[in-house]
C-alpha cells in the first residue's frame, strides 16, 4: 500500500498557544482517515497544514510526495479541498460555476456528471445564493472533486445538516471512496467518524491520543462491559461468565438484564479528557 | 464503515496546466457575469456619477473667462478622471469582501494560478470604467455641450490615460484591500480616502481655487494628474491656461500615471494577503 499523508513531528504555535505539538500520521493511499477532537484540539490546524494554507514551525509532512509548504500548481491539481464555510460566488449558478471551476484543472471531470454525483441536477440552474444549507454543502463538495483529485480533505463537512441530509451526504462520501479517493475528514461527529473512516485518529490538546479502526479505537474492542440486572451492576472482562453466574443464582431468566460496551462516545469522551 | 478501495491511478500522461491567461479570462467573465447580476449595485455604480454630473452640469452652466469653456465641461472631465478610478474602490472593496466570504481561501485551495486572479479583476474594472466613461461622454455631449475631440491624438492621449489610470488605480485597489479589518469594514474604510481625493484633485473644485498646500498634497496621487489628463482631451489648447502650470503637462502626467503604476504593483505584491486577518 502506497502512503498518500505522512506526518512526523508536526507542530504549530500562534503566539502563546502551542496549537499542534508533535503529530504523526500515516494515512495510506485509498482509505478514509478520520480526524476527530473537540473544537480548538488542533485538528483544522493539522489539515490546514496538510492542505498547504498554513506554514508549519516543525516536523516533516509529505502529502502525495510533495511538501504541502511549498505547493505548486501540479500539486494542487491532485487534491481538493472543502473548506469549513463559504458564502462565494453567490450571483452565479451551479452549473456556471463547476464549469468554470473545472476550468483550473487539467484533468477535470465532466461538469454535468459531477452535479448529477452531489445530486443536485434539479438546482444546476440555480443561483447558488437560492441554495440551501445542504445543498450550497454539496456545491462544495462538488468544487472540491470536480478536479478529478486523488486525495480529498473535508473539513467538518456536515456540520449543521438536518439527519436526513448527513445520510446523504454520507452516500456521496462513501460513493466517492469507492473510486478510490483517498478521503482525509475532520469532524466532531463520532457516527460520521464511525460509519465512513476505515480508520479514525482523535486529536486532543494538540496532539493525537489514540489511532485506530472505529472498532477497535482506544481499546473500545477489549474494554470491560458493565453487567446490569435488578439489584446489581459489574463492570468486568468476562461479562458472559457473569451472566452465566447470574443466570444460575435467578435459576434461569435473569430481571433487566443488560451488557453494555462502552460506545465511540465513551471511548472518545475518556481519551478527550485524560 | 467503507471498505478500503483500490487507490485512484494517478493519471497516465500528465496533462497540460491551463495556461494563465486563459483562467485569467474565464475569471474576467465569472466577474463581469456576477457584477451583472447584482443588479442595485450595477444601478447605482453607473448612476452614480451620472446623477453628480446632471447636479454640478445644472448648477455650474457659466462661461468660464477668456476660454469659452464652460464649467459643465470641466466636471465632465473631471468626472470621467474619476469615474477611471473607480477601480480604487471597486477592488479595495470587492477582494475585501471576497476575502471574508471565502472566494480567496478557496481559490488558494485550486491550481489557478494567482495572476490569473488579477487578470479577472482588471479585466472586469477596464469593462465597467469603460462603461461609465462612454456613458458620461454621452450625457455630456447630449446636454452639456461637450465636443469629442476630433483629432487620433487627443484620442490616443485619451486611451492612455485611460489605460494607465484604470491599471494603477485598480493595483492601488488591492493594495488597500488589505487594510479594512472585514468585509464589512471595507466600504467605509475605502470610500473615505476617495471621497476626500475626488475632492482635493479638481474632480468638483477646480484646483486653482483649492488651497495650494491641498493642491500639493493631491499631486501625489493619480487623480490628480488623470484628471489632468482628460482636460487636454476634451477642453483642449483653450482651457491648458486654466491649468495651475499653464500647460496639461502630459510628460508629467504619464510619468506619475506610470510611477504609480510600477508603484501599486510592488505594494500589491508585498502586502497582498491571501488570508483574512482572523484566520492567522
Amino acid at each position: 500500500m502506497t502512503t498518500a499523508v505522512r506526518v512526523r513531528g508536526l507542530a504549530k504555535r500562534y503566539g502563546d498557544v502551542q496549537a499542534v505539538g508533535g503529530i504523526d500520521l500515516d494515512i495510506r493511499a485509498g482509505e478514509v482517515f478520520a480526524i476527530l477532537g473537540p473544537n480548538g484540539a488542533g485538528k483544522s490546524t493539522t489539515v490546514e497544514i496538510l492542505e498547504g494554507y498554513r506554514r508549519r514551525d516543525a516536523g516533516e509532512v509529505s502529502v502525495l510526495g510533495t511538501d504541502p509548504g511549498r505547493p505548486t500548481r501540479e500539486w494542487r491539481s491532485r487534491i481538493g479541498v472543502v473548506l469549513q464555510t463559504a458564502n462565494d460566488v453567490a450571483e452565479a449558478t451551479v452549473r456556471e460555476t463547476i464549469r468554470h471551476f473545472a476550468g483550473y484543472y487539467p484533468n477535470p471531470a465532466d461538469p454535468d456528471e459531477v452535479i448529477e454525483r452531489v445530486g443536485l441536477t434539479d438546482k444546476a440552474g440555480k443561483r447558488i445564493r437560492q441554495l440551501s444549507g445542504g445543498q450550497r454543502r454539496r456545491m462544495d463538495v462538488a468544487l472540491g472533486v470536480i478536479g478529478n483529485p486523488e486525495l480529498l480533505f473535508l473539513d467538518e463537512p456536515t456540520t449543521g445538516f438536518d439527519p436526513e441530509a448527513r445520510r446523504r451526504f454520507w452516500e456521496l462520501i462513501q460513493d466517492l471512496a469507492h473510486q478510490g479517493t483517498t478521503i482525509v475528514l475532520t469532524t466532531h461527529y463520532l457516527d460520521e467518524a464511525e460509519a465512513l473512516a476505515n480508520r479514525v485518529a482523535v486529536v486532543a490538546r494538540g496532539r493525537i491520543v489514540a489511532e485506530g479502526t472505529p472498532a477497535t479505537l482506544g481499546g473500545r474492542a477489549t474494554a470491560k462491559a458493565t453487567v446490569h440486572w435488578a439489584g446489581g451492576s459489574e463492570e468486568t472482562d468476562t461479562p458472559t461468565k457473569t451472566v452465566l453466574e447470574l443466570s444460575r443464582r435467578f435459576d434461569g431468566e435473569i430481571p433487566e438484564l443488560a451488557v453494555i460496551r462502552p460506545s465511540l462516545e465513551d471511548i472518545y469522551l475518556r481519551l478527550i479528557e485524560g | 464503515m467503507t471498505e478500503i478501495a483500490a487507490p485512484r491511478a494517478a493519471t497516465a500522461a500528465p496533462a497540460r496546466m491551463p495556461s494563465t491567461l486563459r483562467v485569467g479570462l474565464s475569471r474576467a467573465a465569472l466577474e463581469t457575469r456576477m457584477f451583472f447580476r447584482e443588479k442595485d449595485a450595477v444601478l447605482f455604480t453607473f448612476s452614480f456619477p451620472i446623477i453628480l454630473l446632471m447636479i454640478f452640469g445644472s448648477i455650474f452652466s457659466d462661461q468660464m473667462e477668456g476660454t469659452g469653456l464652460s464649467v459643465s465641461q470641466l466636471y465632465v472631465a473631471g468626472l470621467i478622471g474619476s469615474a477611471t478610478m473607480t477601480g480604487f474602490q471597486n477592488l479595495g472593496i470587492g477582494i475585501a469582501m471576497d476575502r471574508e466570504d471565502g472566494t480567496l481561501k478557496r481559490l488558494a485551495g485550486t491550481p489557478m494560478p494567482p495572476a490569473a486572479y488579477f487578470i479577472g479583476k482588471a479585466l472586469n474594472t477596464l469593462l465597467v470604467s469603460f462603461l461609465q466613461v462612454a456613458i458620461l461622454l454621452a450625457i455630456g455631449v447630449a446636454m452639456f455641450d461637450l465636443e469629442l475631440p476630433s483629432a487620433a491624438s487627443s484620442w490616443l492621449t485619451f486611451a492612455w490615460v485611460f489605460v494607465l489610470g484604470v491599471l494603477g488605480s485598480s493595483l492601488l485597489g488591492v493594495a488597500v484591500s488589505s487594510l479594512p479589518r472585514s468585509g464589512k469594514s471595507a466600504a467605509a474604510v475605502i470610500t473615505m480616502p476617495f471621497v476626500v481625493l475626488q475632492f482635493i484633485s479638481g474632480v468638483f473644485i477646480p484646483l486653482s481655487q483649492l488651497p495650494d498646500t491641498l493642491a500639493r498634497i493631491a499631486s501625489f496621487f493619480p487623480l490628480k494628474w488623470m484628471c489632468q489628463g482628460f482636460r487636454s482631451v476634451f477642453l483642449g489648447d483653450a482651457g491648458a491656461t486654466l491649468e495651475l502650470a499653464k500647460s496639461y503637462e502630459l510628460g508629467r502626467v504619464a510619468l506619475v500615471l506610470g510611477a504609480w503604476l510600477v508603484g501599486g504593483l510592488v505594494l500589491c505584491l508585498t502586502t497582498f494577503r491571501w488570508k483574512g486577518r482572523r484566520d492567522g
